[in-house]
Formats: structure tokens, sequence, C-alpha cells
């Protein structure tokens, strides 16, 4: 395991002028490659680029778009922007934390979800909604969280036939939802 | 493609690509931007192009996705050329009739046509349409027309004629000089006059010089830079081309938010075909100027919307702004002379240069000349990018363009410029939108995100709600601004939960006062602009939550009760099923009722109750504090 982490991460550095303005693009894919930033990979980062590991640090916390926490199997980003918070998105939030029984945005112990709040994706005509991995959910209601969920949720070998009948009805609904 | 060596032969390619467009096939164009693919349109471009193949009409019909056309509320969105016919809603399961209608008779499908809520209407093209009647489209108006990730469409619709212009001999005072006369100001928020950037920029005799494009759109609440890059990135890229001329630059920059991929991906595609084609690279159209522009994205940090956090951002910094002066112009990037400016401003200098300044000066008002681009949202008919002269009034806005207030209820406030704007009452509906009226009023124009708000909308609530965003955003660089954000969210929390004083309300106003004078950046410099305006116009809901423990727009949780009516209530267990503690009881045709101590007030049997038997009463009687 760990030497996969470094191998990757070396291909992205070998990507990158060893310099410090490629600090924040090296962290960038790092981001997009393990969906978080490793420890060992700062400190190599750090070495590789010649940027001291307290710096690297302060980037990396700095910007929204990285976490130092491992993410799970699905990300739920809730959109708090001005046009969702208007149209009932914190409520959404709260369903959507209840249902996964999180007190707050994080991960769940299953590492099937993590929920994030962002602000902003720039979708307001269709507020609020909701992007899990590429897939925006659109004029959400709390109603229709479960549901929404549901698409996600990991999946028991035996109940797999059913599920699968059931998320073609889901996902006909939250389609359907969002035109009506 | 072939390198391009002079204007002729990109005149020539100009008319290759004319001729080689058949304006008398149909052509169906299907907006693909992120809200239309949202709501799906990359299904309804698959079950169209499906179709056509099974149909053999593949090469008698053209089906094109274009960029945003702005009216998100009603998408999926569809135009059928060249009659224009617009299409609204349209799901994969229309493609069938939709390709019947085009290949036979073209009798269009009347049930996907618009229909006009206020006069019933139906309505066959898309300028026919209430809201974008008043509108007048010099930026986003090709959106719609064109194939963002083509080339060709942009030359087809003029495209690169104004650096055709520019490099056969405008000598780059004439260019600023036509800038400067344009009237254009900055269209990121502070609206600095373009022209008087450019001009210093080009008094500096360093040796290298930078400009960057400013497409960090942070704001909560406003898209339109996105849609411009999605939709038309070619034009950014030609105004900038223009700038590096006019200022002497040879590498640009384009800073993009990180969460917008498909802006990203269209500008790479974008960047790519330029430098093919030779627009972009060393001697320009055989011109002498070298240009090339470099992409960048942002890591998500709101600070780096502000021009020197961003120019740390690029060299690899924390997005930490510095004091100016130095100003960018004088020592930005990597310590050379740069220009920043806005995505909408790059894109107004080719509409500028081929139009003429004079024309650019004969729209708007007196000191806020061309159109702005503002995202209408929140509570309203019309959610959508709205591209107007500047001078129109809120009234003509909102209810013109926008179609009015959902559900009949009535508007409070629009929320203009972000975080950093502020809030406008209803009772100044008829302030013309400009620079100077918007700042008169405490608010700004920012970058255009204008957000809607009615009566169900707490003012209170909304100024916590920027705080809260601005405490997370500030980069902690200064002091003001810093712990400013979070004592005033505090103080806003403790009024929104009903805990707050009268002696609260002169305190935010000296704290708002004291980041305003104090902070180094212009976020902490705007950042009380929400709790000024609101406390400024809407004193009296401040009151209500303070001395009568009421919030009169029923939001406040702390302050609310829910109860169910039971004249009205039918008894159908909606609302038993949704709630989340199992707060409600009630068996089935029986008056439901809710358990108070249970509930958490979240609202979804709201939501869900058809007979609107869900009550919802704030006030001293109900919550002791």
């Amino acid at each position: 395991m760990a030497s996969m982490d470094t191998e990757q991460a070396e291909k992205i550095l070998g990507q990158f002028e060893a310099a410090r303005a490629s600090l924040i693009p090296i962290l960038q894919e790092i981001q997009a490659t393990y969906y978080y930033l490793p420890q060992t990979v700062l400190r190599r980062v750090s070495q590789k680029l010649d940027v001291p590991l307290g710096e690297v640090y302060h980037a990396a916390t700095f910007y929204n778009c990285f976490s130092l926490e491992p993410v799970g199997s699905h990300l739920v980003q809730v959109c708090l922007g001005t046009a969702c918070h208007v149209r009932g998105g914190p409520r959404v939030l709260d369903r959507i934390l209840r249902d996964l029984k999180l007190p707050e945005p994080g991960t769940t112990r299953d590492f099937s979800f993590t929920v994030r709040t962002v602000r902003c994706i720039g979708c307001c005509g269709l507020a609020p909604v909701v992007r899990v991995d590429n897939r925006i959910h659109h004029h959400l209601t709390q109603a229709k969280v479960g549901g929404m969920l549901k698409l996600y949720r990991p999946k028991l070998a035996a109940d797999q036939e059913q599920i699968t009948a059931n998320e073609t009805e889901d996902a006909q609904a939250t389609l359907s939802a969002g035109t009506e | 493609m072939p390198k391009l060596h002079s204007v002729q032969e990109l005149n020539e390619l100009r008319t290759a690509c004319l001729a080689a467009a058949d304006s008398s096939r149909p052509c169906l164009t299907v907006c693909a931007g992120s809200g239309c693919t949202a709501a799906g349109a990359n299904e309804v471009l698959e079950a169209l192009r499906r179709g056509l193949e099974k149909r053999g009409l593949e090469d008698k019909v053209t089906v094109k996705s274009t960029g945003c056309h702005g009216f998100c509320e009603k998408g999926p969105l569809m135009i059928v050329w060249p009659e224009g016919v617009f299409y609204n809603r349209v799901a994969p399961a229309d493609a069938a009739v939709l390709i019947a209608s085009v290949s036979n008779g073209r009798r269009p499908v009347e049930r996907l046509l618009y229909k006009d809520p206020v006069s019933g209407k139906t309505v066959l093209r898309e300028d026919e349409v209430p809201f974008y009647a008043r509108q007048q489209r010099v930026l986003f108006g090709n959106n719609g027309r064109i194939d963002p990730k083509q080339i060709e469409d942009y030359l087809r619709v003029g495209g690169y004629a104004a650096l055709a212009k520019v490099v056969s001999g405008l000598t780059p005072e004439e260019v600023i000089g036509s800038v400067q006369r344009s009237g254009l100001r900055g269209r990121g928020g502070a609206g600095f006059p373009t022209g008087t950037k450019w001009e210093a920029m080009h008094r500096q005799t360093a040796n290298q010089k930078y400009i960057i494009c400013n497409a960090d759109e942070g704001d909560p609440g406003a898209f339109m830079d996105r849609s411009l890059l999605e939709g038309n990135p070619h034009s950014v890229l030609e105004g900038m081309i223009i700038g590096a001329h006019a200022l002497g630059a040879s590498e640009g920059y384009i800073y993009v938010r990180a969460e917008y991929p498909l802006a990203v991906q269209h500008l790479r595609v974008a960047l790519h075909q330029a430098e093919e084609y030779g627009l972009l690279g060393d001697n320009i159209l055989d011109s002498g100027l070298s240009f090339r522009i470099k992409l960048v994205q942002g890591a998500g940090a709101f600070v780096c919307g502000e021009e020197t956090a961003l120019i740390a951002s690029i060299e690899g910094r924390v997005g930490e702004p510095h004091p100016r002066p130095p100003y960018p112009v004088q020592k930005g990037l990597w310590g050379k002379p740069t220009v920043i400016n806005n995505v909408k401003t790059w894109a107004s200098v080719p509409q500028i240069i081929n139009r003429g300044a004079e024309w650019y000066a004969s729209i708007g008002t007196e000191r806020s000349k061309g159109t702005m681009v503002f995202s209408l949202v929140g509570k309203i008919n019309n959610t959508g990018l709205v591209e107007v002269p500047m001078g129109v009034t809120l009234r003509q806005m909102i209810y013109e363009i926008g179609g009015g207030i959902p559900k009949g209820k009535q508007l409070k406030a629009v929320q203009i410029g972000g975080p950093s704007g502020g809030c406008i009452p209803a009772s100044l509906l008829d302030l013309p939108i400009d620079y100077e009226e918007l700042t008169k009023a405490g608010s700004m124009m920012g970058s255009g995100g204008m957000v809607v708000m009615d009566e169900d909308t707490c003012m209170v609530d909304i100024a916590r709600y920027f705080m809260e965003f601005l405490e997370d955003e500030s980069c902690g660089k200064c002091f003001p601004c810093r712990e400013g954000t979070q004592r005033l969210r505090a103080i806003l929390t403790r009024i929104c939960q009903g805990k707050g004083t009268e002696e609260d309300l002169p305190l935010l106003e000296e704290m708002s006062w004291m980041m305003k004078e104090t902070s180094l950046c212009g976020l902490g410099q705007t950042a009380a602009n929400p709790v000024q305006t609101t406390l400024r116009y809407f004193r009296d809901e401040y009151l209500a939550h303070i001395r009568e423990k009421r919030c009169p727009a029923k939001v406040c949780r702390e302050l609310i009760v829910y109860s169910i009516e039971p004249t009205a209530c039918d008894g159908c267990q909606a609302c038993v099923r949704v709630c989340a503690t199992e707060a409600i009881l009630g068996e089935k045709k029986k008056v439901h009722r809710i358990e108070t101590a249970k509930c958490i007030k979240c609202g979804a049997c709201l939501e869900v109750c058809q007979p609107k038997a869900v009550l919802v009463s704030s006030g001293a009687s109900l919550c002791p504090s």
C-alpha cells in the first residue's frame, strides 16, 4: 500500500517543474488522484520542490479543495451558496446528515460517504442542488433526500436485484422531480 | 489545422467556414451549460443523435451543443434553426417527436414551446419570450448559436475580426484610447475604469509584462463568468490577445475556479485551437506580436478573487493579499507590471474594437457604460442569466425579465454584489442599476450576483449567513477582518437565537465601521456591507428578534414552533412518513398532532402537506428565551 502511494505521487511530481509555482497544481493532482493529501506524499512534495513542510501544510490547509483526511466512496457536496440558502439548502444538508447519521459534515464510519458543504457550484437556477461525485441533483427537497442517497448506498449481494429495480425507479423519480 | 500567417489567411478561413455551413439545413442546438447539463441536456443530445441515425437523417439535420442561453429555470433548452423555434424543458423522450417535426413539414411541437405564465400565450421564438425581450445581449448573444468547442463556429459569427483589425494597423495607443473612450469599467466588482488601468500599464517600462484574466468567480449566487467561459471562451481569448498587443505583454494567465470543470475543459480546447491556428504563440498573424496564455486552476479560496491574493496564488503561495500600493500595474506577478481584468471585461474588448468606442459609450448611463450581466436567482420565477444595459431599474429586472416572485409572495429585498454587496429593500425598486446608484444605496455592483428574497426570507439570518461565509473565507492575515467577521457572526447568531440585546445593534454598527476603515483588502473592507444594509433597511426585523423573540419571516429555528391546524388536516399521513424524529402522531384519516418536544423544526412536514395544515408561528409567548 505504502509503495503504491509514493509511486503515483512520484509520477505526478515528475510531470511538473520542481519550482514553487508548481506547488498548488501538484497538490491538486494529488488530491484528484488520492482524494486527499496523504502525509507521506506531502513530505515528498516538500523535499522535491524545496519548500518547507510547514509552508506545504499552510497551502494544504488554506485552500478549500484540499483535504488531509481520506474521503469515502461517494463525495456528497451540498451547495450552500446564497441561492441555495434562500431556497432551503441548509434543510437539505440537515436531512442528509441525519440520514447518514453524521453529527456534522464528514465521513461516515463505513467510508461509504463523505459529506462536504460548498459555496456555490454555479447551478443557482436549479437551487437547491447537491453534487454527488459528478452528478448534480437539483430542485431538492427533504423528501427527495432518501431516494437520492439510496442511489449510492453500498449494496448487499442478496439484495442486488431488488435494489437495481428500485434504483431505476428512484432515478426516474429524481429526474422527473427536477422537471416539474 | 493550418497555421494562419496573415490577416488575409484568417479572412479566407472565415469565408471557407461560412461556405461550409449550409444555412438552410435544419440545426438543433441544445444548451449544454452547467445548468442544462444538470437538468439532462446530454441525455437529450444523445437521444437526438440516436434518433437521427435510426432514421438515416444524420446528414440532413445537424445537432449541436452550445453554451448557456441563460434561462436556466426552463432547461434543458433547445432552438431549431434556421427558424429559431424555442423549446424548453426538453426530455430525451421528446427526441422522436422533435425529429419528426423538423424532418416533415416543420410544424413546431406545441407542448414544448414556452408558455408565458403572465399572458398565457405560447411563444414561438426565443426573442419573443419576455425573459429575453428586454435584454441586450452584447456579450452573451452568441452563446446559443455556437459550439464553444469549435473555433470555426466562432469565426463564422465574426470572431477574431477585432484582432485582425488591431494587428492590421491599430497602435497600442489607439487601442487604449478606444477602451478609454468607451467608458468600460472593470466588471469584477469595483468598477475601476479599464482604460485608466491600461494607460497606467502602458507607461511602465519593464521588459516583461503580464496580463491576467480573473475568472475566480467566488461570489455565491453568481455564475456569469462561468457561463461565458463555457459558452464562448474564444471571445475572452480574443480580448486578451488584443490586450497583449495594447499592453506589451508576452504572457497571460487565466485563473479559473476548479469548481467549474466544464469551463476549464472548454478553455483548454479553445486554447489548443487558438495555438494550432497561430492565434496564440509567436508572431501572431505575422504582426510581430508573440503571446501565450497559461491556465491556472484555483484551489477554492474566495479571497483569491482579490488581485494581490490571486497573484500570490499563481506564484504558488497561499492566497493572502498584500497592501496596495504598489498596485499590480506597478509590481504584480513575479514583481512585474501586471494588468488583471475580469472575464467580462476582456470579452467586452473585441466588441469595442469591432463596433467602436462611441457605440459602446452610447449604451448605459452617464458614468456606467455598456451592458452588465446579472445572475438573477433566489425567489424569482425566471432564474437565469440576464444581460441588460446599465441603468435599467430593479423593477424592470424583477417583474419584466424575472417574471415576479413565485407563489404570489411579496418581494422583500434584493441582494446585489455577493458577500461584499448589500440588501436593497423593495421600497427602492425604481433604483436604476449602475455603479454609483448601488454604492449610494449601500450596496455595490460586485460581479453581478442578484439574489431575490421574498417575505419568507429573514434578513437577520441572511446577514448571519454572509458573515459565516466571510468568516470562513477571511484569510486571517489582518486583525480587523479575522476578528471582525468572527465577532459579527457571533452577535448575529445570538440575535437569531433570540438572545440578542438592544446594545448589540450599535456594537454591530461600530464594528462594521471599524472593519471598513481598517481592513487590509477589499474582502474585509466590504465584509460588513450585508450587516450595514440590513440594519439600515430592516432594523425592525432585528428589533423583533431582540424585543419580541420573534422572527417575522419564521426562519430562525430557535424562535419558531410547528403545529397542525386541526380543521385543515385531512389525516393523509404524508407528514408522519417524512418526519425524521417521529414527532408527528396520528392515524390515517385522523387529525395529526406535532409533539413540540421532539420536533427539530426541519420543515419537512411543511414541504409535503397538501392541504397546508402545517402552521409555523413565532413570538415571545411561544418561545420563552
